[in-house]
């Protein structure tokens, strides 16, 4: 009984230690989505280019088909490297929809008429308020939204090839199948 | 090489000065401005490093203030305020963690380990009340006396 | 050429410390002196060779190097030479350097005066602490490499954060080392008594002047550190319980304790399995905040360079040296004797107590940092965050049973002691803390009755600090003259614990006047605008561009009248263009009672800025009571029996000591 005593401290220590090991391969930073296997909260925003009369995004666009939000900013530095790698699914033929986050006056706009527009539809949110509805921290940030319009992933960080054929496509082709 | 670069380019960086809340962000109501700076003060941005959102200048953290204004004024309760940045960003937002079962060790490791301590204390005392018990009798009070007088 | 000279003193360290640490281990076992001496040899080398490395690298700051990448990262021809020099350690690969050098001058000392230790006992110590320098110098050539080249050299290089462009760089960081480092000197210690078997008051007084050494740099160099965020960060907070702070606060909580536990051990031979672990576990906690601050395992506003391969190393070798250290505790400190006895109130039992205070209080403080890394693990990959709510919950209803402990304890009798009598004897403090609990109370309002209480806890320790100086002058019971003799051979120890629980008591009523009675004010102001604020008058004389070495600011020249008569404040909002930087210079009008404390944020079009004003009461209290507390260790260690110098008594005493004892 009383070895036992002295053994407790090196018992409880290797614990800590196996804690800290698994904890060095997470990323503090990353904070995990409150909306996966959820409904996608309820917005109706205009189209980016302002008075084009564009249709804009609403929650109600995603129902029927798996759908792709990409969550962007003119003044996001991540995006302008995710961009080209959009381009290239659109021309692919890959439909995706964008939410201009936290933009200024027609910043966003501009930015997609200089850079190419890879989306279908593009909301407007100058003050920010759907993409904190989807707890959105930063931009850019991708939403997998399913047939009935349940988030089911979200990946935070500039789309890449490499995200994009490990887990996006292959749980879009999922999606897809499902009734 | 070039990635360990730009791991390392915020050395030894203490995170920059942050101005938080502005004059026109206030209410005009000083009791709900009182509840809306405590409530800020509880948690905490979710862009920056560790900071509450009252002293984060990050754009995000500017909007939730002033969605915890908007709530307040609205009527909602403080836990209400709480409740709803919760739903989007988690438990993470709040300072001080909720007790659920997953936190209870955090909650109560400390008096749990305060109780354990004493007892184990006490149990060490007793253990050697062979030669001291702990209430004194006058006998085994002179025999003490010895012992100690002998050991000193 | 100095950093490939540094980079082959490095290497060249490294080798020594392997030799240092494989000759006197098998020294020590063959109780060969020829081995154990070329150890001792070997510490000295060691130290040799890192000093090289470590002033290879400053010597590339003074010469502005820009073909060595780290000076390049941290200098900018425009940076002062002070603020260069003190770049040396201002970045991870440098400090990890500074590390290592106060690692090898703790071995070197102990090469030194050791002598006078038993021969297999010194060459044990210095065994433990060749493998700790070897660990940390293969951590520096591996992953950190302070000597790399970049080529071709940039012309210019990248200014030091300016946040750190602060005399606060030039000293806190060498405190903080000589505090986590210092600790080695008694893992090493316990760590060679475990594996001699053996352990006693002599030990004890060995061991004791390097943890108040320790102690004693690491209490000033947090007061630095929470006293330089405070006027630097701008906003006026001295802690935040962010992980790197509390990485410091753990190994000084654990410090404390065993700096008593030891005192019972040199004096009456008990708690001595106990101490062991306590000198084992203070180190470890500094290797664990070491991990913690350099791995980016957490978030923190203290943002370190993140690398997980370096989190990898040291979380490997923590778990070498804290699970090798305990794993021998738990094979060999069974068989050790068990202490001398003593009875369940006096003053052993009270520091039993005060220990298992502070360790929880140290446990409550690494539970609330680490549970974050917990928590994903058994709430299905949900994050927490564990902020100062929590602390304030937990930590202080600790340290305040802690802080009642603290004043009982110097005036408790050793051995056994009778609660009537301590009563009586702490009458004044007692009678004291009740008339400020009770008048607190009735100023400040029954909702403050906690502010109160909080700054009636202070006056006890104040008072019973008070108290041991008072019975040892014989004030009210001997004549004047009689007293000033007992005054002028006051021991040393006696004026160190008087001041160091005082100046804890002096902490106390700062904080707790900080946390109660904190007022600031958000506004717009234009030159010649005034404000009423904390009794006073606030005028903004004047808004303008200043010009600096390497900066340009924004400056508010602010008029207060009232409270201490008219005076000027200036608080600037800087621009370093070199590293894009912004910070802020806080107008801080300090004073006994509390600061006023102004800072200048954002201007509008209207010609507008945004001004913060905060009153602080009782905030230099904090760091006051943190200088007193340290001072209370300076003096301490000038005590003639615990000096270096004279060892040769100590052990004559120690001996005598021991064989009563035994007898």
């Amino acid at each position: 009984m009383r070895r036992l005593a002295f053994i407790v401290p090196v018992v409880v220590f290797l614990g800590i230690a196996a804690v800290m090991a698994i904890g060095l391969g997470r990323d503090p930073k990353i904070l995990p989505s409150m909306l996966i296997g959820k409904p996608l909260p309820a917005f109706n925003l205009p189209d980016v280019r302002t008075g084009t009369g564009g249709r804009g995004l609403a929650s109600s666009d995603f129902e029927g088909k798996p759908g792709l939000i990409n969550v962007f900013a003119s003044w996001c530095v991540s995006c302008r490297i995710e961009h080209p790698f959009l381009m290239r699914l659109k021309a692919e033929g890959v439909s995706i929809h964008g939410l201009n986050w936290k933009d200024k006056g027609d910043a966003g706009a501009r930015w997609l008429t200089q850079f190419g527009d890879p989306y279908d539809r593009v909301g407007y949110d100058p003050t920010g308020r759907t993409g904190i509805n989807l707890g959105v921290t930063g931009a850019p940030e991708t939403f997998v939204i399913d047939k009935k319009g349940v988030v089911r992933y979200r990946h935070v960080g500039p789309v890449d090839p490499e995200t994009w054929t490990t887990t996006l496509k292959p749980l879009l082709d999922k999606l897809e199948a499902e009734a | 090489m070039k990635r360990l670069l730009a791991l390392i380019l915020a050395l030894t960086v203490v995170a920059g000065p942050a101005l938080a809340v502005l004059p026109e962000e206030q209410l005009k109501d000083p009791v709900l401005e009182a509840r809306a700076r405590h409530l800020s003060k509880e948690l905490r941005c979710v862009v920056c490093q560790n900071q509450t959102i009252d002293d984060s200048d990050a754009p995000l953290a500017a909007d939730l203030r002033a969605i915890l204004r908007e709530r307040l004024t609205a009527g909602d309760t403080d836990e209400q305020a709480k409740a709803y940045l919760v739903q989007r960003y988690g438990d993470f937002v709040l300072l001080k963690p909720p007790i659920n079962p997953a936190t209870l060790f955090l909650w109560f490791g400390p008096a749990l380990l305060l109780l354990g301590g004493a007892f184990g204390v006490w149990r060490y005392w007793r253990g050697r009340s062979v030669v001291a018990p702990a209430p004194l009798d006058p006998d085994e009070q002179a025999r003490l006396k010895a012992l100690l007088s002998e050991t000193s | 050429m100095s950093a490939e000279i540094g980079q082959f003193a490095l290497i060249l360290a490294f080798a020594l410390a392997l030799v240092q640490s494989a000759v006197t281990m098998w020294g020590a076992h063959r109780r060969d002196d020829a081995l154990m001496g070329l150890g001792r040899m070997a510490a000295l080398l060691q130290l040799l060779f890192v000093l090289i490395a470590f002033a290879a690298i400053a010597w590339g700051y003074a010469t502005l190097d820009f073909s060595v990448e780290l000076v390049a990262r941290h200098s900018h021809t425009t940076q002062p030479l002070a603020y260069r020099l003190a770049a040396t350690w201002g970045s991870h690969e440098g400090s990890m350097v500074l590390w290592i050098l106060i690692l090898a001058l703790h071995g070197g000392a102990l090469a030194v005066f050791g002598r006078t230790l038993r021969a297999t006992f010194l060459a044990r110590v210095l065994g433990v602490q060749g493998l700790l320098g070897a660990a940390f110098l293969g951590f520096s050539l591996l992953t950190s490499n302070p000597f790399a080249r970049l080529s071709p050299a940039p012309l210019e290089g990248t200014e030091l954060n300016p946040l750190l462009q602060d005399p606060g760089l030039i000293s806190h960081p060498p405190l903080l080392y000589l505090g986590y480092v210092g600790f080695s000197v008694a893992f090493a210690f316990a760590v060679a008594a475990l594996i001699e078997g053996r352990v006693d008051a002599a030990w004890a007084r060995w061991v004791r002047p390097w943890v108040l050494f320790a102690w004693t740099s690491l209490t000033l160099g947090i007061a630095l550190g929470s006293h330089w965020a405070y006027y630097e960060l701008g906003w006026g907070g001295w802690w935040f319980w962010d992980p790197v702070e509390n990485a410091s606060l753990m190994p000084w909580l654990m410090g404390t304790a065993l700096l008593h536990s030891a005192l019972v051990l040199e004096k009456r031979g008990a708690l001595i399995s106990w101490t062991l672990l306590l000198s084992i576990l203070t180190f470890s906690l500094s290797l664990i905040g070491t991990f913690l601050v350099r791995s980016g395992i957490l978030n923190s506003v203290h943002a370190f360079a993140v690398d997980s391969a370096r989190g990898a190393y040291v979380l490997a070798f923590c778990v070498a040296a804290t699970g090798g250290a305990l794993a021998l505790y738990a094979w060999r400190a069974p068989a050790m004797r068990t202490g001398a006895i003593f009875g369940p109130i006096s003053k052993e039992a009270g520091i039993t107590l005060n220990n298992l205070v502070l360790v929880v209080a140290t446990a409550t403080v690494f539970l609330g940092t680490f549970y974050p890394l917990l928590y994903p693990l058994i709430a299905g990959g949900a994050t927490i965050t564990v902020g100062p709510p929590f602390f304030n919950l937990i930590f202080l209803p600790l340290f305040a049973i802690l802080l009642t402990l603290v004043g009982f304890g110097p005036l408790l009798h050793w051995k056994r002691d009778q609660v009537k009598a301590i009563l009586i004897r702490l009458r004044w403090p007692l009678g004291l803390f009740v008339i400020a609990l009770l008048a607190g109370t009735f100023a400040f309002g029954l909702a403050r009755t906690l502010a109160a209480f909080g700054i009636a806890l202070g006056v006890w320790l104040i008072a019973a600090g008070g108290l041991l100086l008072v019975r040892r002058w014989g004030i009210g019971s001997k004549t004047a003259a009689a007293s000033w003799t007992l005054v002028r051979t006051t021991p040393v120890a006696v004026w160190a614990v008087a001041l160091a629980h005082a100046g804890l008591g002096v902490t106390c009523i700062g904080i707790t006047a900080m946390g109660g009675f904190e007022a600031n004010k958000v506004l717009r102001m234009g030159p010649g605008d005034q404000v009423e604020f904390a009794g006073r008058t606030v005028i903004l004389d004047s808004l303008g561009q200043v010009i600096g070495p390497n900066y340009q600011a924004d400056q508010g020249v602010f008029r207060i009248i009232g409270g201490r008569g008219p005076r000027q404040l200036i608080s600037e909002r800087r621009f370093y263009p070199s590293s894009q930087t912004q910070t802020i210079e806080a107008a801080i009008g300090p004073s006994l009672v509390g600061n006023l404390y102004i800072s200048v944020g954002d201007r509008d079009e209207a010609g507008k800025a945004v001004i913060r004003l905060w009153n602080h009461p009782f905030v230099g209290w904090i760091w006051g009571g943190s200088i007193l507390m340290a001072l209370g260790g300076l003096i301490s260690l000038s005590d003639r029996r615990l000096r270096l110098g004279a060892p040769q008594r100590s052990r004559v005493k120690a001996g005598r000591k021991t064989a009563g004892a035994a007898a």
